[in-house]
């Protein structure tokens, strides 16, 4: 029937949206705590799955190798905070943004120099088999991958608004200075919001590089991030959520309906465009704060 | 003081603005007059609207209601650009310098307006691009020349201290030759010297020249010996509007500066 | 000890407006246009001319155009090799649908087809800034790349979707060496810096720098933003079009839309970052290195060709272009060209140290 597939595409859409948000919540993070528009985010995904298969391929178990590549990639955060951004502190965005394209060339590089550039395969035991709801059929792992990332947002939500140290964050994100001059140890919230970016990546990595084979391809997921996060605004975590949401289903709907008429293979710029119509709507995004200039 | 200069007809009229930002009021039902070679000055304390005054004179903040009349010329959405043209110039509270650029640049930037060569000409740099950037050059220097700033013509304006960078801005704004100039607290943070060379530059600008002046200015020795009307602002709403000595004698404008509830 | 300015005065603002005041920098111009175009021609290798210098010349235009609208006009930018495309593929069916066009009218109309494209994106730079824009220009990236992979029309309905550069002759003289190649890309090269280094120093550049530096204040002073934004985005965007349309033609001679993929936009971004953003000497300087970088890389894996990969080397070269560009951000943001200008300024009170 027309409806109920029209419903399976739509659900397809919004379930894969969610993992466009799951990327996108590792921006979010950074960008809120310190302003910098990290592109490298791609870039750790790819460390992240990538790390975590070559160590369970060393007959290390399941738990462990997760926690040990969860240290690593802790470790890496706190490095890029001393090692990039530290120096670029109080440099316009635009610099700090350009910085973090080279941080992604570098990762690459490094990630498939450490592991090597074979693709490997991962797998999280979730089958990934259409399931029958009502007669509209929805992807088992997709439900997971929905469960995992709503998880995460939830826990991520409650640790801005209700802990001391996500109060902290959000106060470094709106003036370092002022931030710095009330006591708030700039450097160490810098460090534990890379680390917790960090682990988003994994997290990320897990789920996309069980879909698609840990490989390069991964850091190709940060590309479809980005219309997300201008959709959703760059500082709101329910906005990278209901921005994926957005992208996911227009997306797959257009490539149904719109796209045999123009030949197919419309994925990799209608979400641009989408996000980009948006803009010229409400350029401060779905949640962004409107921006007053003062002179 | 200046027996020469005549003050003219009004040019520029405020008529009733309102502005808002979001749910703040920042300017209520303000109307004021503006009159040809005048120095006006408006003052108020902080948050009063003096700023957001200038905003909307020149085009940067629309307000919500209300109008204004420049030379006869009624507008309500205007670009500042538009008003640039139109003759009207203006310096910044925080130092509004392109910074990657040196001080001779800036002021030349401040006569775009007046360069009619296209682009092509301008990539071949030849005929008019050529006599173009000759001519105004030779106007900029006579403004480098008028406020002292010949040796620091070819340095970056970042490198400059806020005095001179001060002053500079002013050579920008005075570049586009306007008829009626806006400054936004041109002595803040200067110490007395420096405060003395720009009272005279203003002065000098509005005798010379005949500009019109309006300027936001918190030092009232200052303001009450170079102005010729001033305008007082308080919480968005004009409570004074006269001469010096009207406004030395107004109760309202005592009471907003010293805190008296009457 | 020769490079000294002393006794050279300037007596007209012509002479202190000009691209090089001082008679030493002068000299050594003129001496570098007589290498490039009388000695090279003649005695370079075929490699030296196909393999380095062509390739060297074509980037350091792309970068020279992305420099007009990130440098200059600081609008940053991530869909340069789109606009590339652009270029080459329009050029190719100028060549294609009207026999007997002229080579040179050619590259030129393809350049106004990617400066027409470049205004339809740059439009969004009115209402969004910084990365949001930026992020807008890789709509123009995927779109443009998508374009021209599926509609075969601009490939002439080639099996492949590859176009193929047909003869081409300049005046009535073939191009078909690579010396000719090489003095054509240079003749156009070396014209269309001269063009940016004029416009850089005119009204149009100091209104570009003007809102890229100050936006509010450049609108007050009257520089009208949209028109302003437009033509950096037109301008840039004619020189990365004939910069791809010279790629297409004079150094690969046959290409597909995915020599202009995000890749290439990414390498053009180095350039200006290493070379120095927001200067003309700086395109050059970022070209020379991105294309020399690779070839030492080779050099020295032939050396040790037993023990490095050539895997190894590609991640290497990866880890050392993003390395060095946020080295260059970190500790010389003006890349390039300022230490040359640094090197320079020594150089005129050497051997004194002051």
């Amino acid at each position: 029937m027309e409806w109920q597939f029209f419903l399976e595409v739509l659900v397809g859409g919004l379930l894969a949206g969610v993992m466009y948000s799951l990327v996108a919540l590792g921006f979010v993070l950074i960008y809120k705590a310190s302003g910098v528009f990290n592109f490298a985010q791609g870039a750790m995904v790819l460390f992240a799955a990538l790390s975590f298969v070559s160590i369970q391929a060393m007959g290390v178990p399941f738990w462990l190798a997760l926690l040990l590549t969860l240290a690593l990639m802790v470790l890496l955060g706190v490095g890029i905070e001393r090692v990039v951004l530290r120096p670029l502190v109080n440099q316009p965005p635009i610099t700090l943004f350009m910085a973090t394209i080279g941080l992604s060339f570098f990762l690459e590089g490094l990630a498939q120099m450490v592991w090597g550039t074979d693709v490997h395969g991962l797998e999280l035991g979730i089958a990934d088999e259409p399931f029958d709801v009502g007669g509209v059929f929805i992807s088992k792992f997709d439900l997971f991958a929905a469960a995992v990332g709503g998880t995460l947002v939830a826990a991520l939500a409650l640790f801005f608004s209700k802990t001391k140290l996500g109060r902290a964050l959000r106060a470094v994100a709106d003036d370092h200075q002022a931030a710095m001059s009330v006591g708030i140890p700039l450097k160490h919230i810098w460090a534990i919001v890379w680390g917790v970016a960090g682990f988003v990546a994994l997290v990320a990595g897990l789920l996309w590089g069980s879909r698609l084979g840990v490989q390069f391809a991964l850091t190709l997921v940060v590309l479809k991030a980005l219309p997300v996060l201008i959709l959703g605004g760059f500082t709101s975590v329910p906005g990278a959520i209901i921005g994926g949401l957005i992208i996911g289903a227009g997306e797959k709907l257009a490539e149904v309906y719109l796209g045999p008429f123009v030949g197919g293979g419309i994925e990799n710029w209608f979400p641009y465009m989408l996000a980009l119509l948006f803009l010229l709507v409400r350029p401060e995004g779905l949640f962004g704060e409107k921006h007053i200039e003062r002179v | 003081m200046n027996p020469h200069r005549k003050i003219g007809d009004v040019i520029l009229q405020a008529e009733a603005i309102s502005l808002s930002f979001g749910g703040v009021k920042a300017l209520t039902n303000i109307s004021l007059e503006v009159r040809e070679h005048e120095v006006l000055s408006i003052i108020g304390p902080n948050g009063a609207g003096k700023s957001s005054m200038l905003n909307v004179i020149n085009g940067v903040y629309h307000p919500q209601q209300g109008r204004v009349i420049y030379r006869g010329e009624a507008r309500s959405k205007m670009r500042p650009h538009e008003a640039a043209r139109q003759g009207i110039a203006r310096t910044f509270q925080n130092i509004a310098l392109f910074k990657g650029m040196s001080v001779l640049d800036n002021i030349m930037t401040g006569r775009n307006l007046k360069m009619r060569s296209n682009f092509i000409q301008q990539a071949l740099y030849w005929g008019r691009t050529q006599r173009e950037e000759i001519a105004n050059r030779e106007q900029v220097e006579k403004i480098i020349d008028f406020l002292e700033i010949q040796h620091i013509r070819k340095t970056p304006v970042g490198r400059l201290p806020y005095g001179l960078q001060k002053r500079v801005e002013l050579a920008r704004a005075l570049a586009a030759e306007p008829t009626l100039l806006l400054l936004d607290e041109p002595m803040a943070g200067m110490n007395v010297e420096e405060k003395q060379d720009m009272c005279r530059f203003i002065l000098d600008v509005n005798d010379e020249f005949g500009t019109t002046i309006v300027l936001i200015e918190h030092d009232m020795g200052v303001v009450m010996d170079i102005s010729d009307r001033v305008v007082v602002l308080d919480y968005g709403k004009k409570i004074g509007d006269g001469t010096p000595d009207e406004i030395r004698g107004n109760a309202d404008v005592i009471a907003a500066y010293l805190g008296t509830s009457h | 000890m020769f490079y000294r300015e002393s006794g050279q005065f300037k007596s007209s603002y012509a002479a202190d407006s000009a691209i090089l005041t001082i008679a030493q920098d002068r000299l050594f111009i003129a001496a570098l246009l007589a290498l490039a175009f009388v000695v090279l021609p003649g005695l370079g290798s075929d490699y030296l001319l196909s393999g380095i210098l062509i390739p060297f010349l074509i980037l350091s235009l792309a970068a020279l155009g992305l420099n007009i609208l990130t440098g200059y006009a600081g609008q940053l930018s991530l869909g340069s090799a789109a606009f590339m495309a652009v270029g080459a593929f329009a050029t190719y069916n100028f060549m294609l649908r009207m026999p007997g066009m002229p080579l040179l009218l050619a590259i030129f109309l393809g350049g106004l087809m990617a400066a027409l494209v470049g205004v339809a994106f740059g439009l969004p730079s009115l209402r969004i800034k910084g990365f949001y824009l930026a992020v807008a220009t890789l709509a123009a990236q995927f779109f443009i790349e998508w374009v021209f992979t599926k509609f075969g029309w601009f490939t002439n309905y080639s099996s492949s979707g590859v176009i193929s550069a047909p003869p081409m002759q300049v005046f009535g003289i073939a191009i078909d060496t690579p010396a000719s190649k090489y003095l054509l890309t240079l003749s156009i090269v070396a014209l269309m810096a001269l063009a940016a280094k004029n416009m850089a120093r005119a009204s149009i550049g100091r209104a570009w720098m003007a809102i890229r530096d100050m936006d509010v204040a450049a609108e007050v002073i009257g520089i009208p933003m949209l028109r302003t934004k437009l033509l950096a985005f037109a301008i840039s965007s004619f020189y990365c079009g004939v910069a791809g349309a010279l790629y297409a033609f004079v150094l690969l001679g046959t290409v597909d839309a995915q020599a202009f993929d995000l890749h290439r936009s990414f390498q053009v971004l180095f350039m200006i970052i290493v070379g120095g953003v927001g200067s003309i000497l700086g395109s050059f300087l970022g070209a020379a290195f991105i294309v020399l970088l690779p070839i030492c890389l080779n050099l020295l894996g032939q050396a040790f060709h037993d023990t490095i990969s050539t895997q190894f080397l590609a991640n290497l070269e990866m880890m050392l272009f993003g390395g060095l560009i946020i080295f260059f951000l970190i500790v010389e943001p003006h890349g390039l060209a300022r230490l040359w200008q640094i090197a320079k300024e020594k150089l005129r009170v050497w051997p004194f140290p002051h």
